[in-house]
């Protein structure tokens, strides 16, 4: 399996598919997780994603090492962006690459839920009424 | 070395590196002492304490050398 793995100020679908893309593969599915403009009914005007980069990076290696011992998935790509992020902007994405789509989507979820899970990341959010929670 | 913090457990303390108590010798005292220093550490859901980049059970001993960081609950993605 390939994997690509980073953390970085901007981050875009385009670099995910253009790793994944493979003759050998014909399932490629991709998750982009994007700032929401609200949470529980409450405006929301930006959010500040903060990482330990070095345990996060880590992290993902073991969520990818993971993968690897339950699928037989070819390329797979986690991508998550730090800094200030407004609505519509990118905040993650997930991308798999494997022969067929079923594994494709099972390995993509277990990524995006894993991750969510135990990569040192964090979100601050700002809403439109001046909390910052 | 001292001790990272990162999230909302930088906001609780006020401090990005705290300096390590002689008294900590493993993940258990380094948590009783967090709590006790910065008793708005206890209305998290959890913290988690990891030792050189890998979450540490409370039983796992702390050197010097150590890198270790004060992890509150994660919210990624």
């Amino acid at each position: 399996m390939e994997i690509l793995i980073n953390i970085k100020d901007t981050i875009t679908v385009q670099e995910a598919l253009d790793f994944i893309q493979s003759p050998a593969c014909g399932g490629e599915v991709i998750f982009t997780g994007t700032v929401r403009n609200h949470t529980k009914q409450r405006s929301v005007l930006k959010l500040f994603y903060e990482c330990y980069e070095a345990m996060a990076i880590s992290e993902m290696q073991k969520i990818a090492m993971q993968v690897q011992e339950r699928w037989d998935i070819q390329k797979l790509v986690m991508l998550h962006a730090v800094g200030d992020k407004y609505p519509g902007d990118i905040a993650v994405v997930i991308a798999v690459a494997a022969a067929h789509r079923g594994i494709a989507f099972d390995a993509c979820e277990y990524v995006i839920d894993t991750l969510k899970e135990t990569v040192p990341i964090w979100k601050k959010e700002f809403f439109a009424d001046g909390e910052i929670a | 070395m001292g001790i990272l913090l990162f999230g909302v457990a930088k906001d609780i303390t006020g401090a990005a590196l705290l300096e390590k108590p002689a008294q900590v010798r493993d993940v258990a005292s380094l948590k009783a002492w967090l709590y006790e220093a910065y008793p708005g550490l206890q209305q998290l859901k959890s913290v988690m304490i990891a030792v050189n980049r890998t979450y540490a059970a409370d039983s796992q001993v702390i050197n010097e050398q150590d890198e270790v960081a004060v992890i509150p609950p994660v919210s990624g993605g």
